[in-house]
C-alpha cells in the first residue's frame, strides 16, 4: 500500500510552519473522531450515516497523497450509496495505516 | 473582498484559510461549521462579496443553503463530490467549482473569476444617472429613461422596467430584457418615474404594477422575483389594483 506524506500540508503552507502544526493538529483531533464514527455506523449498518463519513474522511486521505486510496474510498462511498460494501477491507486497511502514521508525525 | 468559509470540517476550513491568506484581496469575515450560523450572519452581515462553500454538510447541503438565502452573493463550491458540477449551473451565484483537496493555482483561478465578475457587474452598474441637462430642466416624465454606462447615455424604455432594487450605493433596474446596475438612489429614479405605473412597496423596492403576477400576504411576485411588501405601503398597493 502508498504511504501517506505532508507533500501536500507543505505545498500549502509554503513554509508556514505555524500552519503546518495547525492543521496536522486538527486532523489528529478530527481523524479519531470520524473512524469512531464511521465503525460505529458500520456496526449499525447505516448506510446513510456511513456515505456521509466515508465522504469526509476521503478528504483526509487525499491530504496525505494516498492518491490510490482516494479512488479506493471513492468507490466504496459508491457502493455504500447501493447499500453495500465493496471495497470495505481496503477502505479499513487505509484507516490502519494513517491512524499509524499520525501518531508519528 | 469580503469573504466566508463554510464547511463542517475543521480542516477544510484551515484549508481554506490558509489559501485565502496568499491572496490579498481577501479578507475571510467569518468561518462556519454549518450553514444554519453562516444564515444566521448573513442576516446580520450584509457585506459579504463571496462564500467558500461546502456542498456535503450535515442539515442544510450546500445547494440548500444557496436556495435558502435571498440575494446570495458569489459561490465557489469546494466539496469532494465532482459529481455535483452539473447542478451548480443552475445557480446564478455560482461561479466556480473546485475539487478537494484544493491547491493554490486552482484556488486563484476561481478567485480570479469571482474578481472578473465583480467587475463585470460593477461596470454594468452603468449606471451613474446623470445629472445631465435633462435633469436640470427637470424633464417630463416620459417613456425613456437615459442612464449612463461606460460614458455613453442608454435608453431605457420606461415601461418595460419591471423592478427596481436598492442594493447600497447602487441600485439594480430590471427590464423585460436587460439588468442594469446604476450607481444612484431609489428616490432619484422615483421622481423620474410614472406615478401610475411604479410603486414603492418597500423601502429598497419599486415595482412596475402592471407586471405583478400575484401578491401573497407581505409579498409580490413580479415575473419570477419574489419582492417585499411593508406593511404600511400594502393598503396603498392594494387601493391601486383593480379589484373585483
Amino acid at each position: 500500500m502508498e504511504s501517506p506524506n505532508l507533500n501536500y500540508i507543505k505545498e500549502l503552507s509554503g513554509g508556514d510552519t505555524a500552519f503546518e502544526e495547525q492543521i496536522i493538529n486538527i486532523i489528529k483531533d478530527e481523524f479519531p473522531k470520524e473512524k469512531e464514527t464511521y465503525f460505529s455506523s458500520v456496526n449499525a449498518e447505516d448506510f446513510n450515516a456511513l456515505v456521509e463519513i466515508v465522504h469526509k474522511l476521503k478528504h483526509k486521505i487525499s491530504i496525505f497523497g494516498l492518491t490510490k486510496t482516494y479512488e479506493i474510498a471513492v468507490s466504496y462511498e459508491s457502493s455504500l450509496k447501493d447499500n453495500k460494501m465493496d471495497f470495505k477491507k481496503e477502505f479499513e486497511d487505509a484507516l490502519v495505516v494513517i491512524t499509524s502514521y499520525l501518531e508519528t508525525i | 473582498m469580503n469573504c466566508i468559509i463554510i464547511d463542517d470540517e475543521a480542516t477544510a476550513r484551515l484549508v481554506i484559510r490558509q489559501l485565502c491568506k496568499q491572496v490579498d484581496s481577501l479578507n475571510i469575515v467569518g468561518e462556519f461549521p454549518d450553514a444554519i450560523e453562516a444564515i444566521k450572519f448573513l442576516n446580520q452581515q450584509e457585506e459579504v462579496d463571496l462564500i467558500f462553500l461546502d456542498i456535503h454538510m450535515p442539515g442544510l447541503t450546500g445547494f440548500d443553503f444557496i436556495q435558502t438565502i435571498k440575494n446570495p452573493p458569489k459561490v465557489v463550491l469546494t466539496t469532494s463530490d465532482p459529481q455535483f458540477a452539473i447542478d451548480a449551473f443552475e445557480y446564478e451565484c455560482i461561479v466556480d467549482y473546485i475539487v478537494k483537496p484544493i491547491v493554490l493555482p486552482r484556488f486563484l483561478k476561481a478567485v480570479q473569476k469571482v474578481e472578473n465578475l465583480i467587475s463585470v457587474d460593477v461596470k454594468e452598474k452603468p449606471i451613474v444617472v446623470q445629472k445631465t441637462e435633462v435633469e436640470k430642466e427637470n424633464a417630463p416624465k416620459g417613456n425613456d429613461l437615459y442612464v449612463n454606462i461606460d460614458r455613453r447615455l442608454v435608453k431605457i424604455d420606461i415601461p418595460s422596467i419591471y423592478l427596481i432594487e436598492a442594493k447600497g450605493d447602487y441600485i439594480q433596474i430590471k427590464t423585460d430584457s436587460k439588468s442594469y446596475v446604476v450607481h444612484s438612489t431609489l428616490k432619484k429614479i422615483e421622481d423620474k418615474l410614472p406615478d401610475d405605473l411604479f410603486f414603492k412597496v418597500h423601502r429598497s423596492y419599486i415595482i412596475n404594477t402592471t407586471m405583478i403576477v400575484d401578491i401573497e400576504d407581505n409579498s409580490v411576485l413580479i415575473k419570477k422575483d419574489v419582492v417585499p411588501v411593508s406593511r404600511s405601503n400594502k393598503p396603498e398597493l392594494i387601493r391601486r389594483l383593480n379589484l373585483l
